[in-house]
């Protein structure tokens, strides 16, 4: 699959490299282009929660190869720094990095509860084409929400695929909920640590426990709880 | 060779008209992942069955070989009532409990009884009564990966004391037989009474508190509460 996807690209390497060179001695006859094979696709996450803003998104289009995580294994440092401090800046370096990855971005900023971020996408689009994306719920230690490897190669132009997201736990960081260890507004403290304090592997979260439920080292209180789903993430291809 | 066309195109044509349900698919991987952060699975029970027949139904009242698996973990009742471990019928292919992030899997064959619909159980510890469920999914008749997300339900059948008895377990014995992390405390005074819905029901999760040696509950709220869903279940048909 890896391979073939490999040939295809370098197939449209050298159609494209050729067309380049006909264009190049182009001395008048009509050489047809063929029509652009770029998809767009649009990507609208809504916060669901009711006092957790979310984190300024991390966004990835891949192919097979490539997985931001995956439940029972140790999160990647990306993934850490991302659901510690709501950083998504070595995450989508990480999957910059993979040879299955096509295309990176950022969303516009920090989500409220109750709003939308936007995010679109141009890619020369295979059936397996995967949409990755990642967001911090940040009144937590480290919990994000997001969808790991959607497949999106399938869909036709003004089709739509709608998850509602799950919260994660990257198991980096002990669910402490003391004011120091929150990057949201409700603690004001540090995001990322170095150091891994918990299990070490993502796991489906289980909620905050906060001071209003008995415990009394927790900064948040029973505003920041949350269940499932978190978010409601809509992917459309609009070309 | 010739007849084998003429069969494909008939088997076409029937499926063109509408006339026929594609059979659903003879050769399942089932493959069973612990999605939550604390809670441990005990042995699974995976079977294929026909659509008359339910390991559990929310809303319904546990059978008594359900109740062995909620408050028990132990599978030996409902095996029994599917006529015991066969192609179709699989028990614990963990061999043992399933920790936190742990995947299963398991081999579904139903050539020989035709049987259509997917079930699924185990205990959740520590729980009085809780368990992951899967209620008669019915088999996919096209080949292909199916991804689905299970609940922890509660069998409405003992008070969610949350109070660790490790002295054993029969149905109808209070307490929780087990807290496989080792994590489990003592001297709770018990959280919950009788459940007001004594039918098979969504879990509402547990309580838990800090204190180890007192408190209302033998649980931790910091380990022991989850969300749902609790299982993803991959299922791939051939």
């Amino acid at each position: 699959m890896k391979g073939r996807t490999r040939i295809q690209s370098m197939g449209v390497a050298i159609m494209l490299s050729a067309l380049v060179a006909l264009n190049g001695c182009d001395s008048g006859d009509d050489v047809v282009m063929p029509p652009a094979q770029e998809a767009t696709y649009a990507v609208a996450i809504t916060n669901l929660t009711g006092s957790q803003p979310l984190s300024p998104l991390g966004a990835v289009v891949h192919n097979s190869g490539y997985a931001g995580w995956e439940i029972g294994i140790s999160a990647s440092s990306g993934l850490e720094r991302l659901a510690e401090g709501g950083d998504p800046a070595v995450f989508l370096a990480e999957a910059a990095g993979n040879a299955d990855v096509l295309v990176t971005g950022t969303g516009g900023g920090i989500i409220g509860p109750g709003a939308t971020d936007n995010v679109e996408f141009t890619t020369v689009p295979t059936q397996g084409l995967r949409l990755t994306c990642a967001t911090m719920l940040v009144n937590t230690n480290d919990a994000f929400t997001g969808i790991s490897g959607l497949i999106i190669g399938d869909l036709a132009v003004g089709e739509r695929k709608r998850i509602y997201a799950l919260p994660y736990d990257a198991g980096t960081e002990g669910n402490t909920e003391t004011a120091s260890t929150i990057p949201g507004p409700a603690g004001g403290g540090e995001g990322y640590i170095a150091e891994r304090l918990d299990r070490d592997f993502v796991s489906v979260h289980s909620g905050v426990v906060t001071r209003d439920d008995g415990l009394v080292t927790s900064v948040l209180d029973e505003s920041h709880r949350f269940l499932s789903p978190v978010a409601e993430i809509v992917v459309t291809r609009i070309r | 060779m010739k007849r084998r066309i003429v069969t494909g195109w008939f088997v076409s044509a029937l499926f063109c008209f509408g006339l026929a349900v594609p059979l659903p698919a003879a050769q399942l991987t089932v493959a069973v992942t612990n999605l939550t952060n604390g809670i441990y699975f005990t042995p699974l029970l995976i079977t294929a069955h026909d659509n008359a027949t339910h390991l559990f139904q929310g809303g319904a009242p546990a059978t008594a070989n359900l109740r062995l698996v909620a408050e028990c973990g132990d599978l030996s009742g409902l095996v029994s009532d599917l006529g015991g471990e066969d192609a179709d019928t699989v028990a614990d292919p963990a061999g043992g409990v399933l920790a936190p992030g742990a995947t299963a899997v398991a081999g579904i064959d139903t050539t020989s009884t035709g049987n259509t619909r997917l079930s699924l159980a185990a205990m959740l510890l520590p729980t009085n009564d809780g368990f992951v469920g899967l209620d008669s999914l019915e088999i996919p008749g096209t080949p292909g990966t199916y991804v689905f997300y299970l609940n922890g339900y509660d069998a409405g059948t003992e008070a969610n004391s949350e109070l660790l008895d490790t002295s054993g377990c029969s149905p109808g014995m209070p307490g929780i037989p087990a807290a496989p992390g080792g994590d489990g405390g003592t001297g709770g005074s018990g959280v919950a009474s009788a459940d007001s819905n004594t039918a098979v029901h969504v879990h509402r999760g547990t309580l838990g508190d800090t204190d180890p040696a007192a408190g209302t509950s033998d649980l931790d709220s910091r380990i022991h509460r989850w969300l749902n869903p609790v299982a993803r279940v991959v299922v791939t048909a051939q």
